[in-house]
Order: C-alpha cells, then sequence, then structure tokens
C-alpha cells in the first residue's frame, strides 16, 4: 500500500492488555492545571522502568469539569491493577496534593474503583473532612493554600497499550516534523495517550538482549547507523532516521483511530518530505493479543 | 396509569398509623385486598376502606387526599415509588424510607424523616421537631437521601444526623443540627439558640449570621471547592437551593463543637 507516495508496510502493531484509569486536575487557572498534571504524568514513559505510562489527554474546559475550574484530564496505563493503584495515589499524594490550587476527580465512573483522595485524606491528620454530594464521597484535606478537595475513587477499566506506527524518513529533521503532525491530530482523539516525550519515542526497543540482565534493548533493525552492521537491518540506504509514536488506549477502537489519523497526517506530508515509509514494531505475533494492522487501519 | 388515590371521608379522633399503605406493600393487592387492609387507629384497628375511599390502581404512585395532622407513619420505611399527601401529615412521615419519593403539599408534625436512608423528602409547609433526626434513645438519625423543607423547622432539625442532607428554606429552631455526627444542614432563614449543640462532625450552611455558643470557633473567610458542587447536585430541585444566585462559595468557617470533637463546621455566607 502507498499512500502520497510513503510506503505502509504490510505488518502489524502489537499490543497487550493493561489496565487503565482517567483523572481530571482542576486548578484556579489553565496553567495551574497543567502544571500538576504534567508533574502527575511526568517520568511515567514505558513501564518497563517507570511503573507506569501517563500522559496528558486533553484539556478541559471549566464547564466539562466537577467543579467548574478550568482542568486537565490525564491518563494511567499499568500492567495490573495493583500497580495502576500504587502508581495514581503516589503521583496524586506527591504531584497534585502539593500542587497549589489543585483538585482532583475522577475520569471515569464505572469500572473497578481505586483510591484516588481515598488515603491521601490521612495527609489530613484527622482534620480532614468528607462530603458526599450527588452520591460521590469527596475529601476535603486541609491544606496551607485552603483545601484540596480529592474524589474518593475513580474507576480502572481494562485498557491497551503498546500500539504504535514507527516513521521512517530521509531525515532526521523529517522524521522530527512528521511525527509533530501526528501527535497535533492524534492529541484531538479521546481516550488515548501517546506517553513517550512530547509523544514520540527515538529509542525504540527489542525484547531482550545480549546483556542477560537487561529486558529490553536498541531495537537494531531500525537503527539507521547500524544499516551496514547488523544482519537484520530493516531499513533501506535511503533511510537515515526512524521515530516511533506509541500509544495506550481504553479500547481497541480508540487505538485503531489514532493510530489512523496519526498516519494519515505522516502520508499527508508525503515522499515529498522525506516520508518514506510507515512500518510498525511487533513480536511476531507472539506475545500481544492486540494486533493493529496498518494497512487495514489505513484501507 | 392512574395513581392509587386514598382520599380521608372521615378526620378520626384518634391518630392513625399509615404505615401499612407504602407502594412495595401495595403492589400485587387487589383494590379489595387493600381496603381491607387494617390500620391502627388509636386502640383500634380499622378497615382501609371505612377512612378511605380508594380508587386507581398504580401503586407506585400513591396519593393520599385530605390529609391532615393525625396521620402518622406516612411513607413509613417506604422502599421505592412515590407517595404524594394532599393536606397535612402527623408524625414520623418518612420515618426510615429506603428509596423513592414523598412529597407533603401541607405540614409535618415531629420526626418527618427521621433515620431516613435514601431517597427524597419534600415539605411544602412547616415541620415539628426532630426534622431528619434520631428516634428517643438512638444514637443515629437520618443516614442518606435529602430533605426539603419549603417552611419552617421546629427544634432538634437533623439531630444525631449521621449522613444525607436537609434543606430548609425558612427557619430553624433551636438546637439545630444538635448531636450531628455527619451530613449536610442547609438554613436560608435564621436559627435559633444552640446551634450545632455537641455536634462532632458535619457542615451546617447558613445565609444568615447564627448567635453562636462559645464553644464554637472563628476559623476566618474561605473559599471553599466543593461548595459550589454542592449547590449543583441541588439543581433538580424546585427550590430557592436550586438558584444560582442563592449559590456561594464565600464563607465564614466556625469549627465546633469544642465540647465535642469540634470537627464540625457552621459555614456562614460572607460578602467579602
Amino acid at each position: 500500500m502507498i499512500i502520497n507516495g510513503v510506503t505502509i508496510d504490510a505488518t502489524f502493531a502489537e499490543a497487550f492488555p493493561m489496565k487503565g484509569t482517567r483523572a481530571i486536575i482542576t486548578a484556579q487557572n489553565e496553567k495551574w492545571a497543567m502544571i500538576a498534571a504534567q508533574a502527575m504524568t511526568g517520568f511515567a514513559t514505558s513501564v518497563i522502568a517507570c511503573g507506569c505510562e501517563a500522559g496528558i489527554e486533553r484539556v478541559l474546559t471549566p464547564d466539562e469539569t466537577p467543579d467548574g475550574r478550568p482542568g486537565v484530564a490525564i491518563m494511567i496505563f499499568a500492567m495490573g491493577g495493583k500497580g495502576l493503584a500504587k502508581q495514581l495515589e503516589t503521583r496524586a499524594g506527591q504531584c497534585v496534593l502539593t500542587s497549589p490550587t489543585s483538585a482532583l476527580f475522577a475520569g471515569i465512573d464505572g469500572g473497578i474503583r481505586i483510591p484516588l483522595g481515598k488515603n491521601l485524606r490521612y495527609f489530613g491528620d484527622g482534620f480532614q473532612t468528607s462530603k458526599v454530594i450527588s452520591g460521590k464521597r469527596y475529601w476535603r484535606i486541609p491544606v496551607m493554600d485552603g483545601e484540596f478537595l480529592a474524589e474518593a475513587t475513580t474507576g480502572q477499566v481494562d485498557a491497551i497499550g503498546g500500539g504504535n506506527f514507527l516513521v521512517l524518513a530521509q531525515s532526521q529533521p523529517q522524521a522530527l516534523a512528521a511525527c509533530e503532525a501526528a501527535i497535533e491530530e492524534m492529541r484531538k482523539i479521546p481516550n488515548v495517550i501517546m506517553p513517550f516525550p512530547g509523544g514520540v519515542v527515538r529509542s525504540g526497543s527489542k525484547v531482550g538482549s545480549k546483556y542477560k540482565t537487561l529486558g529490553a534493548s536498541t531495537n537494531d533493525a531500525f537503527c539507521p547507523t547500524l544499516k551496514g552492521s547488523t544482519q537484520k537491518t530493516d531499513l533501506s540506504p535511503d533511510i537515515e532516521s526512524v521515530m516511533e509514536i506509541v500509544i495506550d488506549g481504553l479500547t481497541k477502537g480508540d487505538i485503531d483511530k489514532a493510530m489512523r489519523v496519526g498516519i494519515q497526517a505522516v502520508c499527508d506530508l508525503g515522499a515529498e518530505n522525506g516520508i518514506m515509509r510507515i512500518s510498525a514494531g511487533n513480536y511476531g505475533g507472539k506475545l500481544g493479543p492486540f494486533h493493529f494492522h496498518l494497512q487495514e487501519i489505513m484501507a | 396509569m392512574s395513581a392509587l388515590t386514598f382520599t380521608l371521608k372521615i378526620r378520626p379522633d384518634q391518630r392513625v398509623d399509615m404505615s401499612p399503605l407504602v407502594c412495595h406493600s401495595l403492589e400485587k393487592l387487589e383494590a379489595a385486598e387493600i381496603a381491607a387492609l387494617k390500620l391502627q387507629c388509636g386502640k383500634r384497628k380499622v378497615r382501609v376502606g371505612e377512612l378511605f375511599t380508594v380508587s386507581g390502581y398504580d401503586a407506585k404512585h400513591i396519593i393520599i387526599k385530605n390529609s391532615f395532622a393525625k396521620l402518622d407513619y406516612i411513607g413509613k420505611d417506604l422502599d421505592g415509588g412515590m407517595i404524594h399527601v394532599e393536606g397535612d401529615v402527623g408524625a414520623y412521615c418518612g420515618m426510615g424510607m429506603k428509596k423513592g419519593a414523598i412529597k407533603v403539599f401541607g405540614n409535618a408534625g415531629i420526626y418527618a424523616g427521621c433515620e431516613m436512608k435514601k431517597g427524597q423528602l419534600e415539605i411544602d409547609g412547616n415541620v415539628g421537631d426532630f426534622l431528619g433526626g434520631a428516634l428517643a434513645g438512638n444514637k443515629m438519625g437520618m443516614k442518606g437521601g435529602l430533605i426539603l423543607v419549603r417552611g419552617n423547622a421546629a427544634d432538634r432539625v437533623g439531630d444525631h444526623l449521621r449522613r444525607g442532607t436537609i434543606l430548609i428554606e425558612g427557619n430553624a429552631g433551636d438546637y439545630c443540627g444538635s448531636r450531628m455526627i455527619a451530613g449536610t444542614i442547609a438554613v436560608m432563614g435564621n436559627t435559633g439558640k444552640f446551634l450545632g449543640h455537641g455536634m462532632r462532625r458535619g457542615t451546617i450552611l447558613l445565609w444568615n449570621e447564627p448567635k453562636l455558643s462559645a464553644s464554637f470557633n472563628d476559623c476566618g473567610s474561605h473559599t471553599l471547592a466543593f461548595l459550589p458542587m454542592l449547590f449543583n447536585s441541588f439543581n433538580d430541585l424546585n427550590s430557592p437551593f436550586a438558584n444560582n444566585e442563592n449559590a456561594f462559595n464565600r464563607v465564614q468557617r466556625y469549627a465546633g463543637d469544642m465540647s465535642e470533637i469540634g470537627r464540625g463546621e457552621i459555614l456562614v455566607k460572607t460578602v467579602n
């Protein structure tokens, strides 16, 4: 398949089941809601070493938030429910509770309930109070700037992590420009996050390493400087840079949609802007139950 | 479907226990069976048919017409459905209700909504003592749901209130919020003496400056984030509580009762 001179490989991205949740952070203004959201989703690019994958889903207007203030929706994904709950609680406690004027609310009503402010309340040292409003419990924790308001729980749902595609370009600036265009469009899709810095990862990995202690190592098949040194290179001589976009989402449909608009945005730049191919990372289909076939998505 | 309607034919001299006439108990009964039910009236039992004309058949919606202040226990332990009462009601209206709604187009006696667990009780007129309170000797009053009073409430509103919300458009008498364990009481009018006497936790929300006991400490003026959310939750009510102009988030906060554990609060609307 070729779109605007860009070859879409007949391959697929392989993704895994994860547990996901969403939280809504509000603050006096969008600036401080974003600061808290960025702190809460920091150091959360990959479950390999961060314990979770997290990102900002979108900015919310005051009429979309529970307390009528500007807000930001963030999503966190982890391999299991326990890990997710731990990450959510730690991050909420260290990054949102501490952030001036912030408040924290559930972003998913259904699913399994996991603690949001339920345990943070003990920071109140006995001065905390709760209010049940419209059937939901909120904790009011006295803090130095006033009160930190946090909903007791949020919903944990089954999710998918590791949807991805690779952008293969003639140069590094062209690869990055294409990924930036893709991320801009993909951020408009609800229920997904792209957890890597700016949504883009330049160090895609393969499973395993020659070093026994490492579970993952550089994806040498897509490293342009190794074209002549690795036997399994997947790059033609004209490709000088590869970047990857990883997508976590609540459903397969959400990731499908995000991949489609992302790949389309890359293809819109086309071969004339140095974009040669779109490929995807997989492990032969043996590890992850969710397969995102690029040509089917773009059909 | 036409509502199951009980129209009072005569006003008995003695008080009547109306607790058998709740939606979930009448759902599977024929009209004749309902008319044959017996109600305690003073020291004797009388047939429903003797006191009321029974019409309609939808037991999920009960209407009681010509009601007066000696009809006690209306909607007791109601477990779903709706009861409309045209006229006054006696004591214990909505006591222990679990689900559903009761609307009283008149005044209510003592212990209205006492120990109710969920659901909604609306009273158009005034109510007697111990609204949403605990029965004498019991340690827990209302445990959930919402009570809306459009008139005034007498003494001991929300005595031992455990959870839930009591909204009073008019005034509240003495000892409002006494011995509160938690929950919310909002009074748009004035409050009497000994407000929040012995309250442990919970919130008393006021539009007018109260006369406070010495055991409440001033915590200063604050903008509280939960208040807009609380007011938003009243939006569906047919009441001034649903009016945005009556909502506020800037309050003077008084903590108390310090003679108890002092985790309760009285929040008074401020303009600055």
